[in-house]
């Protein structure tokens, strides 16, 4: 880690090189990983240590360099199974030591080479733990990775200043509107996993609104007998309530919810239909939008699969997956009135709250059919413990007079 | 939820002695469980016959009870403390065991006790194979497939369905025992038999084999409110088939996608709910099918266990401690992560560096024991490294090991054609130096698929051994030393040794890479264990190091006491010497920023608030170094202590001082004029000591000549040595001949020799036959002697005092011979020039007092003198160190104010120290027990206490603790050496008075009956049956005819009959005397015992006893 050389005394540029610039100057010098060029984004940290290939074709991880913590990434290579959607998204790979050699039985191919199929520019060999704790105390900023001959000019590394100034140009993620460039072109349908459903069909059918979905979401839906249609952000409300859904879901995704403008929109004809809602991580923020309450970018973020939340309807903890560098702004204790128009979606009560940090993690609306939680209950990489949600989706869908648990049901259980 | 307040007294009981599968990794659980529990403000009641333990220091409970770990004591213990709650798993299996003994007897409800922290059906659930496979069933999972079978002709049967080879496991066992891999149906009946005589429930699963498949196991907790974490993830690098205990194994699990890992997450979490752990910790373990990837669940322990140990010191959750907190009502969630601070326990840690424990054999011991790993633990201690890549700590936990042969080298040309055909044979055959004979293999050009094919070591790590050796290649091969090859070697964890080597650079080569490295500016960062992957920002130095960019080591004002510590348990140097230096830090940290260097993860010593500042690093001469600059780069430092964790960290004090460290207490030059036979032989010349007649040799013709000079017998041992590695009693110069031979071949193997000299020097004392031995531990301030106190050995000189009981105060010896060992103490003190502590042994023969060696550090035993007398030697050494006086240490109430441990009343009470011996565990490769009898090189892993009013009663409370008992009524048999007749007349007579039958070879009847005790003569097993099948005395101990063994070998070897009789009472547990003084000790601990029921006391009551008796005096 320095601010102003690339190569050490006694260190040798190669064609191996790569560095890692950082918006505030900083500069990490490694091992080109995966594509050589030049890549830029908001830089990251993930502190998983099982699933980069999930986190790899995470649609919300668009326009980001993400960087593991864990220092060995590749060791399982990459298979066809475990991808959350048709690419990877992230713009850059920070890694300490990849794997030379992948071994495990559902191995397809090593992910170096998947990095270059895709065209995605890592480094490797830095101080993974340095960057860490770099971005915890400044909290996260652009970066770009530059190697091969994005790196040098006439067999000599480029000036530190230049590279810095080509990330101080790139874009920011704050007012970012990313929902748009990750979304499916066309509708596309899950059906019950077969034995899941009823024997007159599903158990429900869902409208899931794409705007950076994992393709575990639908699955997890899918085991529980819902038929789900995945469709574009751009779709209107007439053409979800032409499809008949039981549910409408809104996914997660990259971007600034604060620029969603056309999302907070949708959500809100679908509250005011009263069509029962639940979202997840940027479908989380949305509905804190729709119902009136501010968003905030956090200093560094969620990102990792060992977070504590709180369920207040249970009393009960849940060790979940998270992937969030936003979070709602909504009164922690209690119920309050969602201040859009003049409260008229009602009472919203804080349902899931990160232990870590209390952020608010999940939202459930006391007078509508809507909740939301900021975290990832369909995994992928991460622990099932949340997957009892899309029960309580089934449920609200399902059963007409069903209510929403609510932190006064966990208080009447005690 | 807070704590319960319907409790305001728990029981808490600790493992007993160190053994194979339970060692001082429960003491460091027990330690942190009484800590929370006192913080809680509960009255803590502890049980817990080892002496060398932390938790059994008086200020860790209320009642600290120093006794046999038996229903009937704990009975006692609880009618008399009446707690409300027993927590019985942190104790590992001994303390669960004792427990379902308790309930099973109804003492718990007689008594209104409540189980805590576990229930007995759980316990049940999870330790019960049947009960367990019915649970992994309905949690989703599967299980190996298999049946319970109870006699040796089902386990036939049952063979004919699962075929060979097959896994054999008796049930409620610990580490493992009476468990074996049966390949046809003579192992099959051999390991049989005797898993159903370990079964406390006669019990044993057979199972098809998953020999080879990946092996992981998870650590979870669970609290009353059903939140569950897991803590860690562990991958064995040993495939399935060898112990967990006995796997080199790695933290977290690095061959799992997340789908694979979350997979045995959830059957892990659905596995501890249906058995029905309430509060805790767990450890459950699973078999992965490398090719197809399905999962078995082999077992859980629904307690703190081995692993947790390990998984808390990898992630840095303290495991026992929580555990602790939610049995006494709290949730996860409610209790703080102690590292951040700022978040709560209810998390699941992660790692950004990766963990190797290696484990730590001792076959060397044990000669004739087949070396063959299997699912028996027989691993004796573990180091555990930590770096930020798998290399890294590879490189540093194989070098921890603090053993010859145990790093990887690229000596000599590599092997090739047949060779390598031969090796990769043996690799498939898991031993302690499989991993390095695998290296060997990679580096001879074996392919990874051939090696994974011999070993199924997974590819990946295969790989990463491989990455190593081509690091090492490129050292070898590079025109010079750029700081790009040193800092690629450095990065995967080659040492400046290796390094040095590799480039053929000499003897002093490693200084000469050391300063090639400094010039270059490779030096190695130290990282932080933080629980979180620096998420978030922590306040707890644990740290490690690693050839990385930042360090994070904080700047300090105070001055430093660096405390170096004992590293891997291993026979002769393991949890003593670890009670020490937690001693020394307690006491230092008043004064001074205490900073521990260690790489045992199963202390004390190493959790991360022991101390101020922990380095988990392995001792040596370079990580030490490293550990060193970077703490006088962060402040002033006062100095380092060498004397406290045994001759690993004493090995490296006079490199250290060339080096310019400050080494605390007795200085680097005193320590070798203790240690060299010339420099010693002039202290005790100059004090007017004899010694026993001795020389020192390096060459087979020096010895020779000097064991003729003293006339045979002599023991031999090699200098620098520790638990008597090495040491014999040798009859002739034939015996000699073979000595000094294997001794020149050792070190020619190791590359120390090639001329026919050895590197060090040999010992050749004069051995002296039938003396009463002595032990010492004292302090010396450079003007004062504190006589620490004076053991008195129950078995002859010839033992080794470790494997030797004794007693304190001594029994036999007067006051005046007690101050002619104080003078002589002092006069050896002064003249060595010891600044702390010092151990002599001494041999009382016809009113001569030999001095036999004198070692300038702390002993084995100075946690049993400190505990039965009251003073922490330990904690005075350490103010010795850093220079105070013993007048200070008196005047600030560290020391009695008056008198030392040779001048203890009248009153005092009697402690019996016993060692536990690990016989059990090393079978030959027939499958026989390995010869038990003693000698002078130490084998006991593990010591207990007796502590009562008198001799006899706190001799017999030494035998229950450490043996289970001594038998009140039944068979003894007798058959001792022609010179041990004359003595065994009065104590033989009076075991018949006592209603024993006493049977005899026909030699020994012959004297016991001429002395009018009846004896029956019994054929000897050299004799073979009768002709109508008259059984031999070997028959009869196998089948449990009797009850006690007295055997004495004759002469020099074991003689095929004493060998049978002595592994066949081992093998049948019953008690066994091999010396004429150990008899006299037994007959009176029999006495005591029919006289009724131990008294229990608790050792703050024997201390209170003690004021009141000095306030009674003055």
């Amino acid at each position: 880690m320095s601010t102003s050389t690339i190569i050490r005394p006694g260190e040798t540029l190669t064609d191996q090189t790569a560095v890692l610039v950082l918006e505030d100057g900083t500069v990490f010098t490694g091992r080109a990983y995966g594509a050589r060029g030049a890549t830029f984004g908001e830089i990251v940290f993930n502190t998983g240590m099982t699933g980069y290939q999930e986190t790899l074709t995470d649609p919300s991880y668009h326009q980001q360099i993400v960087v593991m913590t864990a220092p060995h990434i590749g060791n399982t290579g990459v298979n066809d199974e475990d991808r959350e959607s048709r690419r990877v998204w992230v713009s850059g790979f920070v890694v300490r030591d990849p794997a030379r050699r992948a071994s495990n039985w559902r191995s397809e191919r090593s992910l170096d080479d998947e990095l270059v199929a895709q065209d995605v520019v890592g480094i490797s060999g830095i101080d993974t733990r340095a960057l860490t704790r770099h971005l915890r105390e400044l909290g996260v900023m652009r970066a770009g990775i530059f190697s091969g001959d994005a790196l040098t000019r006439g067999g000599y590394p480029r000036p530190v200043a230049e590279l810095t100034a080509e990330v101080a140009g790139s874009p920011a993620m704050a007012g970012a509107h990313l929902a748009s460039s990750v979304t499916v072109d066309e509708a596309y349908t899950v059906d019950p996993v077969e034995g899941a459903g009823t024997p007159d069909g599903p158990v429900a059918t869902v409208v899931a609104v794409d705007l950076g979905i994992k393709s575990m979401t639908p699955q997890r839906l899918a085991e529980r007998g819902v038929r789900v249609h995945v469709v574009p952000a751009t779709t209107t409300i007439d053409e979800i309530v032409a499809l008949a859904p039981d549910g409408v879901f809104f996914s997660n995704g990259p971007g600034d919810p604060s620029a969603a403008e056309t999302e907070v929109a949708l959500l809100r004809d679908v509250l005011d239909r009263r069509i029962p809602f639940f979202g997840i991580c940027f479908g989380n923020q949305i509905l804190g939008r729709a119902l009136g309450y501010g968003t905030y970018k956090l200093a560094y973020g969620h990102r990792g699969i060992n977070q504590p939340v709180l369920d207040r309807t249970t009393g009960k903890v849940e060790v979940t997956a998270h992937n969030h560098g936003f979070a709602v702004d909504a009164p922690l204790e209690g119920a309050s009135v969602a201040p859009h128009d003049a409260g008229r979606y009602g009472r919203v009560e804080v349902s899931h709250v990160g232990l870590n940090d209390q952020v608010v993690e999940g939202l459930t609306c006391l007078d509508l059919p809507a909740f939301s939680v900021q975290y990832h209950p369909e995994a992928a990489a991460g622990p099932h413990d949340a997957a009892y949600l899309f029960d309580r989706f089934v449920d609200l869908m399902t059963t007409p007079s069903a209510a929403l648990p609510t932190a006064a049901d966990a208080h009447k259980e005690n | 939820m807070p704590r319960r307040t319907d409790i305001s007294s728990v029981l808490v009981i600790g493992s007993g002695p160190i053994v194979i599968g339970q060692a001082c990794e429960f003491d460091y659980s027990g330690t942190q469980a009484c800590r929370v529990l006192k913080e809680e403000g509960l009255r803590v009641v502890l049980v817990n016959s080892n002496p060398a333990t932390i938790m059994t220091d008086p200020e860790f409970a209320d009642a600290t009870y120093v006794e046999p770990i038996t229903t009937e004591v704990l009975t006692s213990i609880i009618a008399k403390e009446r707690p409300d709650a027993l927590l019985p798993t942190l104790g590992g299996q001994t303390a669960l065991n004792a427990a379902i003994e308790l309930d099973k007897a109804g003492v718990l409800a007689e008594y209104g006790v409540e189980l805590i922290g576990a229930n007995i059906a759980a316990i049940e659930k999870g330790e019960d194979r049947q009960q367990f496979k019915d649970v992994v069933e309905k949690c989703g999972g599967e299980s190996a497939r298999s049946e319970i079978i109870h006699t040796v002709d089902e386990a036939v049967d049952a063979a004919t369905r699962l075929g060979y080879p097959m896994v054999v496991r008796p049930s409620f066992t610990m580490g493992g025992l009476g468990s074996g891999i049966a390949y046809d149906e003579a192992d099959l009946h051999r390991i049989v038999g005797s898993g159903l005589h370990y079964s406390p429930t006669t019990e044993v699963l057979l199972e098809e084999s998953i020999l080879g498949w990946k092996e992981y196991e998870l650590e979870l907790m669970r609290d009353k409110n059903d939140n569950v974490v897991v803590v860690c993830s562990i991958e064995n690098v040993d495939p399935v088939g060898v112990h967990t205990g006995d796997s080199v194994t790695v933290a977290p699990a690095l061959t799992l996608t997340d789908r694979e890992y979350q997979r045995l997450r959830d059957i892990g979490i659905a596995v501890i709910r249906e058995v029905g752990v309430d509060t805790g910790g767990c450890n459950i373990q699973y078999a992965v099918d490398p090719a197809t990837g399905r999962v078995i669940v082999i077992e859980m322990n629904p307690r703190v266990s081995r692993s947790s140990a390990l998984a808390s010191k990898a992630t840095g959750f303290p495991i026992a401690k929580i555990a602790a907190k939610l049995a006494v009502g709290y949730t996860l969630d409610e209790i703080p992560n102690d590292i951040t601070k700022v978040t709560p326990a209810s998390f699941e840690p992660t790692l950004d560096y990766v963990v190797v424990k290696v484990p730590r054999f001792a076959f060397e011991k044990f000669p004739a024991a087949d070396p063959t790993l299997s699912t028996t633990m027989k691993s004796v201690g573990e180091a555990m490294a930590l770096g930020r890549n798998f290399t890294e700590a590879l490189g540093k936990a194989l070098r921890s090991i603090d053993k010859g042969g145990s790093v990887f080298h690229w000596d000599g040309e590599p092997v090739a054609g047949e060779a390598l055909d031969a090796l990769l044979t043996e690799i498939a055959r898991p031993t302690e130096g499989r991993l390095v004979a695998t290296q060997q293999a990679l580096r001879a050009g074996a392919s990874v698929e051939q090696v994974f094919e011999a070993t199924k070591i997974d590819p990946w790590f295969l790989d990463q051994i491989q990455l190593i050796n081509e690091t090492a290649a490129a050292v070898a091969a590079a025109p010079a030393l750029t700081r790009d090859v040193l800092a690629e070697a450095k990065r995967h964890g080659l040492s400046d040794a290796q390094i040095a080597k590799l480039r053929g650079m000499g003897a002093a080569g490693e200084s000469t890479v050391r300063e090639v490295r400094y010039a270059l500016d490779v030096r190695p960062v130290y990282k932080t264990v933080d629980t979180c992957a620096a998420e978030f920002a922590a306040t707890t130095p644990y740290h490690y190091s690693s050839y990385d960019e930042e360090s994070e080591v904080a700047p300090r004002e105070r001055e430093a006491v660096i405390i170096l510590g004992s590293g891997p348990n291993r026979i002769g140097q393991g949890i003593e010497f670890d009670y020490s230096c937690v001693h020394a830090t307690l006491t230092l940290r008043e004064r001074y920023e205490t900073v521990m260097v260690n790489c045992n993860p199963e202390t004390v010593s190493t959790d991360y608030d022991t101390s101020d500042r922990l380095y988990f690093e392995p001792l040596t001469f370079e990580d030490v170094l490293e550990v060193y600059r970077a703490e006088l780069a962060a402040g002033p430092v006062k100095g380092i202590i060498v004397q406290l964790g045994g001759q690993t960290p004493l090995g490296l004090a006079q490199r250290l001082a060339d080096a310019g460290l400050p080494v605390l207490g007795t200085s680097p030059e005193a320590i070798d004029a203790a240690e060299d036979r010339g420099v010693f032989g002039r202290v005790l010349a100059e004090a007017g000591l004899p010694a026993p007649a001795f020389g020192t040799a390096r060459s087979l013709g020096e010895a020779l000549d000097v064991a003729a000079g003293i006339g045979f017998p002599v023991l031999v041992r090699p200098s620098y040595v520790l638990g008597g590695r090495g040491m014999e009693i040798v009859y002739s110069a034939d015996q000699l001949t073979g000595y000094v031979e294997r001794a020149l071949e050792a070190a020619a193997a190791d590359d120390r020799t090639t001329t026919g000299s050895l590197p060090a020097p040999l010992l050749i004392d004069r051995f002296l036959d039938d003396a009463l031995e002595i032990d010492v531990d004292a302090l010396y301030d450079g003007t004062e002697l504190y006589l620490g106190g004076v053991m008195e050995h129950i078995e002859e000189a010839g033992i080794h005092s470790g494997d030797s009981a004794c007693v304190l105060p001594p029994v036999s010896l007067s006051e005046s011979e007690i101050d002619r060992i104080r003078r002589s103490t002092e006069a050896l003190a002064k003249g060595v020039g010891v600044h702390g502590l010092l151990n002599v042994q001494y041999a009382l023969v016809s009113d001569v007092l030999y001095v036999l060696e004198a070692n300038p550090r702390a002993s084995r035993t100075v946690p049993f003198v400190s505990k039965a007398t009251g003073v922490s030697l330990a904690k005075a050494a350490a103010r010795i160190m850093v220079g105070d006086s013993i007048a200070d240490l008196r005047a600030e109430g560290i020391l009695p104010a008056t008198g030392d441990g040779g001048t203890l009343d009248l009153d005092a009470p009697i402690a019996v120290k016993e060692a536990v011996l690990p016989f059990k565990r090393f079978r030959t490769a027939e499958g026989l027990v390995v010869d038990t009898v003693l000698g002078p090189e130490m084998r006991s892993t593990g010591e207990v206490m007796g502590f009562d009013r008198d001799f006899p009663r706190a001799f017999a409370k030494s035998q229950a603790a450490a043996f289970g008992g001594l038998p009140t009524s039944g068979t003894v048999f007798v058959s001792v050496a022609d010179r041990d007749k004359r003595s065994i007349v009065f104590p033989i007579k009076r075991l018949t008075e006592l209603g024993f039958e006493i049977l005899a070879t026909a030699g020994t009847a012959v004297v016991l009956r001429r002395n009018g005790i009846p004896a029956m003569v019994v054929r000897k097993f050299s004799s073979g049956r009768g002709a109508d099948g008259e059984p031999t005395i070997v028959d009869l101990i196998t089948e449990g005819r009797v009850d006690m063994v007295i055997n004495t070998p004759s002469g020099q070897g074991a003689r095929a009959d004493g060998y049978e009789i002595r592994a066949a009472t081992t093998a049948a547990d019953k008690s066994i005397v091999t010396t004429v003084q150990q008899l006299a000790a037994a007959v009176q601990g029999i006495e005591a015992v029919l006289a009724g029921p131990f008294d229990v006391w608790s050792l703050q009551e024997h201390m209170a006893a003690g004021v009141a008796r000095t306030a009674a005096g003055a």
